[in-house]
């Protein structure tokens, strides 16, 4: 079978370093007038979203673009799992159809390891359920290791995980990947939004833990979890929580501000980003297409970074 | 039913019922024993069944099946779950209500009933739901249906939230000789859970099915059996605070009786690392340690019976996503060989528990689980307890494939099953 990236753990501390040094050269080719290079040309890409998710998609498709890669593209609304078909009929015959990698978003956790079960294509990840977001947990990585210059490791950086742990597939994964990497997590949240057995390296109340953090990463706090009595109301949780002007006056000139998107401005992010010193938000964005496509390149690729070499005819 | 005619001679087993282990012959005629005896000499016509190293013991009853039948035969049907059922030593098993139409009605029931005796390979004792749809708003006709012979009362599948509703429920049967079977599980605890509440969870991501959802309905009703003085039996318990719970009213002396199943004793929630919703079930895997006060609750006889909540399930469900799959899991083939791998008890206990236990539960002990015995009805099953084996799921008699047992070592095989007086497995294989 086919390598595949599913987890973080998974891929464990050497493939993490090893893919963030490839996106170190995806940057570079990123970085180029004509950012394409024929690495992948002649592999096929599905992306199988069952859930919404512009963001992501876009972001594999243009990496798969940039290596020369060719892209499908399933949504779930356009699809036949309208009409009763199951899963596994739908991805067995797309991958009839010629597919070396399937990108999948699925709402149900674990719905990427069964669909390795049904297909010899490479499976990536691209968010299961409350579980896994391997990719967002590698830009994240990405993003500390080229705004820090820290290329050898975390040792010694402290990180504010804030907000809805508990149905975070990205706290999930980034908190492995930090830890991974020699970073200390804390997880910053009322125990409604942790899952239910964690208890250590928890707090309840970010100012307790905002004057010695190095990274505060906010979360997406999602209006549907007001219906479920996870917290009282929003204006409560950005009290608490939140990254109100108050809070983001007290942060050290070297504290970086990250967020997964999309932002929830007002709730969780209650200044303009735009005027926070530290904020690599964007940087985020940029650095997913250089992961993705350091992915894409190490489940695809020839193995040898001489393909990076020349430019795709654009 | 009428019994068969024929006659049979159990040879050199070793037989265990409720009055204890002794090495005998049993000779079979008419469907009831008419001679018990070392050395026995075979007659003209007679089957020999040779038993020797075998336990020769009352068939066992599962309180727990569910046989699909009727309204999606697609997963099973009575006669091939009633097959599977005699395959695994079971002479008796009460058929659960949750079919399509729901066992609601004298019809329905009458109908179930009639077709385990056409298959005729165990007798098929169908349960009645609590509610009319099992829809937890109105009760069933108790007494019509006890008229009928329906002795155990059972939402299954869903525990009866209301507890003003259970509690009539449990005061208008108090009188009809008949027990209610609560499935225990508050259902505003367990929204969308899939799996145990505890750190594998959080690890996978999945939503929780936490103990207390299970252990605050067994308190409520152990608290009901309490007021109302009628007696309750606990399907499936699955937490060591559930065990705790019931060996309390026990020690109380109130009327409560309670099974576990196979899979609540060998299997831990740890199993669902590999997202296989084969390992989805009502009430989840749990823990290690859920495990050992279960095993416990049976050996100290808090849990009365070992019961295998049957499930089947058609392939293709359990490929979908685990919080779409269906929950369930196949066990009256391997309700054996798991119970004697995984519990550290005398077999006779184990027997007990398969055997005159859940009989006398199931309000079928004139008939099953009886001694071995001059007169005694002919409902016998022999088994090597000694026998290795693993399951293969394309071997098994279930309609269905969902046994989560593949690859678990099992110690202990039904070799033959006598209903009736009649063999209807022999050497293994179902003769009908």
């Amino acid at each position: 079978m086919s390598r595949s990236l599913l987890s973080i753990s998974d891929l464990g501390e050497t493939g993490l370093r090893r893919l963030l040094s490839i996106a170190d050269h995806m940057a570079e080719v990123n970085r180029r007038p004509n950012p394409k290079v024929p690495a992948l040309r002649g592999k096929t890409v599905c992306n199988l979203f069952f859930e919404d998710s512009t963001r992501t998609r876009l972001s594999f498709e243009t990496a798969a673009k940039r290596l020369s890669a060719d892209t499908m593209n399933f949504a779930v609304s356009q699809s036949s799992l309208n009409k009763g078909e199951s899963l596994r009929d739908t991805v067995e015959t797309i991958a009839a159809m010629g597919v070396d990698a399937f990108v999948i978003r699925h709402g149900s956790s674990g719905a990427p390891w069964q669909l390795g079960a049904w297909t010899n294509a490479s499976v990536i990840n691209a968010g299961d359920g409350w579980h896994a977001h391997p990719t967002q947990a590698l830009l994240d990585m990405y993003t500390v290791r080229t705004t820090l210059n820290r290329l050898e490791g975390f040792d010694g950086l402290s990180v504010a995980m804030v907000g809805d742990i508990k149905h975070s597939r990205v706290a999930r994964s980034t908190t492995e990947a930090f830890k991974m990497l020699g970073a200390d997590v804390t997880w910053v949240a009322p125990r409604t939004l942790l899952p239910p057995s964690h208890r250590e390296h928890v707090v309840s109340n970010l100012d307790e833990v905002l004057d010695d953090i190095d990274i505060v990463y906010l979360l997406r706090m999602q209006k549907e979890r007001m219906n479920e009595a996870l917290v009282p109301n929003l204006r409560e949780y950005t009290t608490r929580f939140g990254l109100t002007p108050e809070r983001a006056a007290r942060l050290g000139d070297h504290v970086l501000v990250m967020h997964p998107g999309p932002m929830n401005r007002g709730v969780e992010m209650a200044v303009d980003p735009s005027e926070l010193r530290g904020s690599v938000i964007n940087q985020q964005v940029t650095n997913g297409i250089n992961v993705r496509m350091a992915v894409l390149f190490d489940l695809l690729g020839s193995g040898s970074e001489n393909s990076l070499a020349g430019s795709a005819e654009v | 039913m009428k019994p068969t005619t024929s006659k049979l001679l159990i040879t050199k087993g070793r037989l265990i019922d409720a009055g204890g282990e002794r090495s005998a012959d049993v000779r079979i005629a008419n469907g009831v024993v008419v001679e018990v005896g070392v050395g026995l000499l075979s007659g003209d016509g007679e089957q020999v069944v040779d038993a020797a190293g075998m336990v020769v013991c009352p068939g066992f009853v599962d309180l727990h099946v569910h046989l699909r039948e009727p309204g999606r035969e697609e997963a099973e049907t009575i006669e091939t779950g009633s097959r599977g059922a005699a395959l695994g030593g079971f002479t008796a098993i009460v058929a659960m209500p949750n079919t399509d139409p729901t066992q609601d009605s004298v019809g329905v029931v009458e109908f179930v009933r009639q077709q385990g005796e056409r298959a005729g390979l165990c007798e098929v004792l169908p349960s009645g739901s609590i509610t009319i749809g099992r829809r937890g708003e109105t009760l069933t006709p108790f007494a019509e249906l006890a008229a009928a012979g329906v002795r155990l009362f059972t939402d299954d599948g869903n525990g009866v939230q209301d507890p003003q509703l259970m509690r009539r429920a449990y005061e208008y049967a108090s009188d009809l000789g008949i027990t209610m079977a609560q499935h225990c599980e508050v259902e505003r605890l367990t929204e969308g859970a899939v799996m145990h509440e505890g750190s594998c969870c959080s690890h996978l991501g999945l939503p929780g099915w936490p103990s207390l959802a299970e252990e605050l309905m067994v308190h409520r009703d152990i608290e009901l059996v309490r007021l109302t003085g009628a007696p309750a039996h606990f399907l499936h318990l699955s937490t060591a605070g559930s065990v705790e719970l019931v060996r309390k009213a026990k020690a109380d002396g109130l009327a409560v009786t309670a099974e576990a199943t196979p899979h609540h004793i060998s299997l831990t929630d740890e199993l669902l690392t590999s997202y296989s919703a084969l390992y989805k079930v009502t009430p989840p895997l749990r823990t290690m340690d859920d495990i050992i006060a279960i095993r416990e609750g049976l050996r100290d006889g808090t849990i009365d019976a070992i019961a295998t909540d049957h499930a089947p399930h058609v392939s293709e469900s359990k490929e979908l996503p685990l919080d779409q799959a269906p929950p369930g899991m196949l066990g009256l083939e391997t309700a054996l060989g798991v119970s004697i791998a995984h519990l550290d008890m005398p077999l006779v206990d184990i027997v007990a528990a398969l055997s005159w236990k859940p009989a006398e539960i199931a309000g079928v002990a004139d008939r099953h689980g009886r001694p071995i015995e001059v007169g005694e009805p002919a409902n016998l099953t022999v088994f090597d307890p000694a026998e290795q084996w693993e399951v293969v799921p394309g071997q098994l008699a279930s309609k269905s494939r969902n046994t989560p047992f593949v690859g678990v070592p099992l110690t202990g095989r039904v070799k033959h099953t006598v209903f009736n007086g009649e063999v209807v497995v022999l050497d293994g294989v179902a003769q009908k």
